[in-house]
């Protein structure tokens, strides 16, 4: 019998291993593949070259990756600072001020909402925020524009993060021990005194985490942003121009005008590219966190 | 058998202070005060007036009531739904349950210490200097005063006096506890409330923190809810035995101890029922 047992747990433990081994060696098999793929442009071309020109003519063999790359971070950059604070302002005022029963019917529909597909999100840009921007927003600012801009990326992709941060944050914030506000309220701190130096304060690792992952899933945002930035190689240069995101890049020219040479290859450093800057942005993260947690032990 | 015809109820305390506002009654006086959550009655009809200058412990079996009255005086049920409170509880003679009655205020007053050591998310120093900087003191030499005298009245300074700026939480739980009476302290409260403050801590350093409230009672008005009726004999000067949400007696701790009136009392100090 105990041999029997013992064997169980024996191939359990090595089943287990086995999946956890093949899932991380995944991540090293997708980036290595993108790599070997995008070989031949890095053979031709030097990096330097690839990465800050931004002449995008495959006929003619020129591949700048400069706006794309621009356009990424210039888009990602909008969608956090519109989305995290007002992430945070509405999940503190559900965690902190409003009842138990509107935090019920919130989360309910803060779930519904990361649920809908992007392309939702996409159309409803095209319909309401770049006709916006067109119309009423750029004339303040720029003699012309579309409305199909890293304006109205940014705004989309806030949108479609705000939730996401939003579900964290009220996890973050439900995990300070109740004890601790009361410990600062029976000093006679106000509500708001207490929120600030001591809620934020206390959930400051995971509002970074949070805002990591939303990030994370911002750089990699594909359809929605594409139907509302413009889709145009330039480098961008105010918010109200249309521009070109690596993931929109390869989404649509990807299976297309495959006999140029190059182009591929071109296409597959894209994704490269795109990789490795999230698995970048993502150690530099976790780095940061536990630097915080160094300093403070919270 | 003198003491036999001592009334239930203490006499009003031996010290009366006069407040600013003139006020004659004792820091705290509970007034018919009955408490609900979602519709059980959990408080019935409480009226103590708490004497002034001295240790009261409340005891009493689990679920008898003594952290909810306890948490009633600095108003901690405020954010606890489906609370229901009637009558009046009278703060230095302000009813601290009237409609208007501002809250923050009132907490100043007081200083709790939890059951277990809550020390806020910062440095040793930034959590004696917690309540004075929300109330408005500034000044890095002020506030480092404040702490270094708070932190010698706990007899933590000479432990901590080294590391000042290291995280509250890498102390020990004992440390912490009186950090956080510290914490208190630094408010420059009237009133010392403890909820079972020692009943995580280990023995000497229950011994520690006891001995501080002896130390400190002849200028705060310390309650606490204790359940080991030791503590309560070793340092209460007033007792009150709570059951079933009742106060059931309360008088000075010879008299609730040697000489129980009622009968409940009486079958729980000498261990019936626990």
């Amino acid at each position: 019998m105990l041999r029997g047992r013992l064997l169980k747990d024996k191939i359990a433990r090595h089943y287990m291993l086995t999946a956890t081994v093949v899932s991380i060696f995944v991540l090293f098999l997708i980036g290595g593949g993108l790599f070997y793929k995008s070989l031949p442009i890095l053979q031709e071309k030097s990096l330097w070259t690839l990465l800050t020109t931004s002449n995008w003519r495959p006929f003619k063999g020129d591949f700048g990756f400069a706006s794309y790359i621009l356009s990424t971070l210039s888009v990602t950059g909008i969608a956090i600072l519109i989305a995290l604070p007002l992430s945070l302002l509405t999940s503190i005022y559900i965690i902190e001020y409003a009842s138990p029963t509107i935090l019920r019917y919130f989360s309910a529909v803060v779930d519904l909402l990361s649920g809908i597909p992007p392309v939702i999100y996409g159309v409803w840009g095209t319909l309401t925020i770049v006709p916006f921007i067109s119309e009423n927003l750029a004339p303040h600012f720029v003699e012309f524009s579309t409305g199909y801009s890293v304006l109205a990326g940014g705004i989309v992709l806030a949108i479609m993060i705000i939730p996401l941060i939003i579900s964290i944050l009220i996890e973050v914030f439900s995990a300070v021990p109740k004890e601790m506000r009361e410990a600062s309220m029976s000093l006679g701190a106000t509500k708001w005194q207490t929120v600030k130096k001591v809620v934020i304060r206390k959930s400051f690792p995971g509002i970074v985490a949070a805002t990591v992952l939303a990030i994370s899933r911002a750089f990699g945002e594909t359809i929605a942003v594409l139907m509302v930035c413009g889709n145009f190689t330039d480098l961008p240069k105010s918010i109200f121009d249309a521009c070109y995101p690596l993931p929109a890049l390869i989404a649509n020219n990807y299976g297309e005008m495959m006999s140029v040479p190059k182009y591929e290859s071109a296409l597959m450093f894209a994704a490269f590219l795109l990789f490795f800057i999230i698995v970048i942005f993502n150690i530099i993260s976790r780095l940061v966190l536990i630097q915080i947690d160094k300093r403070y032990q919270l | 058998m003198e003491l036999m015809t001592e009334p239930m109820i203490a006499e009003q305390p031996k010290t009366k202070v006069k407040n600013s506002s003139g006020c004659e009654k004792p820091h705290i006086e509970v007034e018919n005060l009955n408490l609900y959550i979602q519709g059980n009655h959990i408080l019935k009809n409480i009226n103590m007036a708490i004497p002034d200058k001295s240790i009261t412990c409340i005891i009493g079996p689990s679920g008898c009531g003594k952290t909810t009255l306890l948490r009633t005086f600095n108003r901690l049920h405020d954010d606890s739904v489906d609370v229901k409170i009637t009558g009046k509880l009278f703060v230095d003679c302000e009813d601290i349950y009237a409609k208007d009655t501002e809250v923050t205020h009132i907490r100043k007053k007081m200083g709790l210490l939890a059951q277990r050591p809550c020390s806020l998310p910062m440095s040793i120093i930034d959590n004696v200097v917690y309540g004075p900087r929300i109330h408005g003191v500034r000044g890095r030499r002020k506030l480092y005063a404040i702490a270094r005298h708070q932190l010698n009245a706990v007899g933590l300074w000479e432990e901590v006096k080294d590391r000042l700026k290291s995280p509250a939480s890498k102390l020990s739980i004992g440390q912490q506890q009186r950090l956080c009476l510290a914490r208190g302290l630094a408010v420059e409260p009237e009133i010392i409330l403890g909820d079972e403050a020692t009943s995580a801590l280990d023995p000497i350093s229950s011994k520690t923190i006891e001995e501080l409230f002896l130390s400190i009672k002849d200028k705060y008005t310390i309650v606490l809810v204790t359940h080991t009726l030791r503590q309560a004999k070793r340092i209460a000067d007033y007792v009150a035995f709570m059951y079933m949400g009742e106060l059931i007696e309360f008088g000075t701790a010879d008299q609730v101890f040697n000489h129980p009136k009622h009968k409940l009392t009486r079958e729980y100090i000498s261990g019936g029922f626990s």
